[in-house]
């Protein structure tokens, strides 16, 4: 009982992570955009996100607020990942250029970056880049008081996470509102299903998609920075970071672009990442534990285009640039 | 209103632009790009211009940095060639990550169980020959399901390559394993390592094949054309009466076979092992070198050289000024904003309003 309370604990964990890259590219998504750079968005999130707290720290020295250097943390990710996305949207909304091509570049680009500035900070503070323990604590604390924590079982698995995955739900929440109950919501909708017929409607199409791409870029910047204060311990750790954004992309797929759905899949798809360290199941070597997400991925994929309902499947436009006059 | 008002630019397509100015405007693009590069390099602490001088010097001074910048060359252009034919048809093959993998596996297992028993040059053609395999059945899959029930090529090439990574960290901890606990392949024996030619292992002659074959591929056989015609229009390939899903599965063949070529180079020319890392991104890079070439067999020769050259200097970068090696990353993302950006002005222009009155009535 306890092992498999832990293993939700620590699947909740790390599927915060992934919880943010997949709204983040949801939403993008939703518009149109294929953005296969959160990769590198993930990475630069991290990087920045870590450079703003430690600094913070450094600045505030003994009286750096626990809080503050949260927010910090988050404005810092959300800032890269915004001016990273904004890159993509201008070279492929504004300047029409294919989406794959450009989100490969980003991802190495936005790779190159993240590891920069982990390097880059090593180099000046002389070695090691920590945030003291009294902030480290205060990015894996939970919010509920102590009391509500160790309510048995119940405790331990709704009440014990940090900040961000409640975060994560209310976000996970919000964006299924905005999708489904608000006007601009369905206007997104209308534009990655079909940017021509939007465009007559009178939707402005690279504003949709521009804002959806950004927005989207920096919810998911905040996922890496999740993962480097969170799991990593608040050290930069790129090897741990390597393959998550990749994993985000493929979550997107499994939740049938639904946000809501982003909230089980992603504690889900966290469980099957790290249950090697935890689970043995015979004859079923650990190292395939790992490509288990994939694989149902690809699952996925398959189904919904045999069975080709029309409510799962991906925006029609998906990955198509939208020129009005080549209509 | 009565007068419908014209915005102040509007698009449209450019008709044919001369070859000087396009070369110009690709030329152009190139040094925007490496001014850019200058920001992060400044940030360092270093004067860009000696920073470009040692990427220059530690990829092209000496002869032995030519061998590893070519060699780092070398999967580049082959994993490229191997995309183009994709990318041509408008099938987003994003799976070469995962053909080469698949590719070095087929490789290695024949590299590790026959190296005693079959003499070397026989050996070195079965590893070819199952890596191309084993590369193309690997592509084949997505491309089945794309034939079939039109799935997401972009999204299940994807998957594929992580699946395949996952097989390959599965065999160097577990069956393939040499020491116990050591989570690593064994070394390859002699008789699976390709031969050096000029003191480079003889996959530059397969690859700089491979580039000549592939543009006649393209450009001069009926399959290439079939190719062509389904980029630009699947209605028409099909009213052409030509069987789209079985050219799709072709070509993807064709491709993923190309990859698993070069994931045997880089196992029995390079690495002599096999891990997880074989591929090291190199299908993602590929793909952008390929599309910056304008799927053009010769121009990626240029491109792949210069991307191998940045990274090969970057390394040097660090260990003489201290500067990330990662500035390779940074600035080959760079570069390849600037070309993507720059096709922009190649395929369109902007019609300012006022100017070209004829063409706005017409």
């Amino acid at each position: 009982m306890t092992m498999i309370i832990t293993l939700i604990a620590a699947a909740v964990t790390f599927g915060t992570v992934l919880m943010y890259g997949t709204l983040g590219e949801i939403l993008t998504e939703k518009s149109g955009n294929l953005n296969l750079g959160v990769e590198g968005i993930m990475y630069m999130g991290g990087a920045f996100g870590l450079f703003g707290a430690f600094y913070y720290e450094k600045a505030a020295g003994a009286a750096a607020s626990g809080p503050l250097a949260i927010i910090i943390a988050i404005l810092s990710a959300l800032m890269a990942g915004m001016a990273a996305s904004l890159i993509y949207s201008f070279i492929t909304v504004t300047l029409r250029a294919n989406q794959n091509v450009t989100g490969l570049a980003l991802s190495i680009f936005g790779t190159g970056i993240g590891q920069f500035v982990g390097e880059y900070m090593r180099v000046r503070e002389g070695g090691y880049v920590a945030l003291s323990n009294n902030l480290k604590n205060a990015f894996s604390a939970t919010i509920f008081p102590d009391f509500m924590v160790k309510i048995p079982v119940v405790g331990q698995i709704l009440f014990s996470h940090t900040v961000f995955f409640y975060l994560a739900v209310v976000l996970a929440i919000i964006m299924f509102l905005f999708l489904k109950k608000t006007k601009y919501g369905m206007y997104l909708t209308a534009v990655g299903e079909s940017p021509a017929v939007s465009d007559a409607a009178g939707i402005n199409i690279t504003l949709y998609k521009y804002l959806a791409t950004v927005i989207g870029g920096g919810i998911s910047a905040i996922g890496g920075m999740v993962y480097i204060m969170t799991t990593a311990g608040c050290v930069w750790n790129h090897e741990g970071l390597s393959g998550v954004g990749w994993l985000a992309v493929a979550l997107v797929i499994f939740c049938i672009w639904r946000p809501l759905n982003a909230i089980w899949g992603s504690v889900l798809f966290g469980a099957m990442m790290i249950m090697y360290l935890r689970v043995t199941i015979p004859f079923i070597p650990t190292e395939i534990y790992k490509i288990l997400p994939y694989i149902v991925t690809v699952i996925v994929l398959i189904f919904t285009s045999m069975k080709n309902s029309r409510d799962k499947q991906p925006p029609a436009s998906l990955g198509l640039n939208y020129f009005r006059e080549e209509r | 209103m009565s007068e419908v008002r014209t915005p102040l630019f509007r698009l449209a397509k450019r008709e044919a632009m001369s070859r000087e100015k396009i070369w110009a405007i690709r030329v152009g693009s190139i040094i925007i790009a490496l001014i850019l590069g200058c920001i992060p390099i400044m940030l360092t602490g270093n004067n860009p211009i000696s920073a470009y001088a040692v990427i220059v010097q530690g990829s092209v001074s000496r002869p032995i940095y030519i061998r590893q910048t070519v060699k780092i060359a070398i999967p580049l252009l082959g994993c490229a060639l191997a995309i183009a034919p994709c990318f041509k048809m408008r099938f987003w093959n994003i799976g070469a990550e995962g053909q080469i993998t698949m590719g070095a596996v087929a490789a290695t297992f024949f590299a590790l169980n026959f190296a005693k028993t079959i003499p070397s040059p026989l050996l070195l053609a079965i590893m070819f020959i199952t890596a191309a395999t084993a590369g193309g059945l690997w592509a084949l899959i997505p491309a089945f399901f794309k034939a079939k029930w039109n799935t997401n090529e972009t999204l299940f090439t994807l998957m594929m390559n992580y699946i395949a990574i996952g097989i390959v960290a599965w065999l160097q901890g577990g069956p393939w394993e040499g020491r116990k606990g050591s989570q690593l392949i064994p070394m390859f024996d002699d008789a699976a390592r390709l031969p050096e030619v000029f003191r480079v292992h003889c996959g530059w002659i397969i690859v700089l094949l491979l580039v000549v074959l592939m543009y006649f591929y393209m450009n001069k056989t009926k399959q290439g054309f079939e190719i062509a015609v389904i980029g630009d229009s699947v209605n028409t390939a099909r009213y052409a009466g030509m069987n789209v899903g079985w050219i799709i599965m072709r070509t993807m063949f064709i491709s993923g076979a190309i990859s698993g070529i070069v994931g045997f180079m880089i196992v029995s020319g390079a690495n002599y092992t096999l891990y997880k890392g074989v591929a090291n991104g190199v299908g993602f890079t590929s793909i952008t070198v390929a599309w910056l070439s304008q799927l053009n067999s010769f121009a990626m020769i240029a491109i792949s050289a210069m991307l191998a050259i940045l990274e090969k200097g970057s390394n040097t970068l660090q260990t003489r000024l201290q500067v990330p090696a990662s500035i390779a990353d940074i600035i080959t993302g760079i570069l390849l904003f600037s070309m993507l950006a720059s096709e922009f002005f190649i395929n369109y222009k902007l019609i300012f309003r006022g100017r070209d009155k004829k063409e706005v009535n017409a």
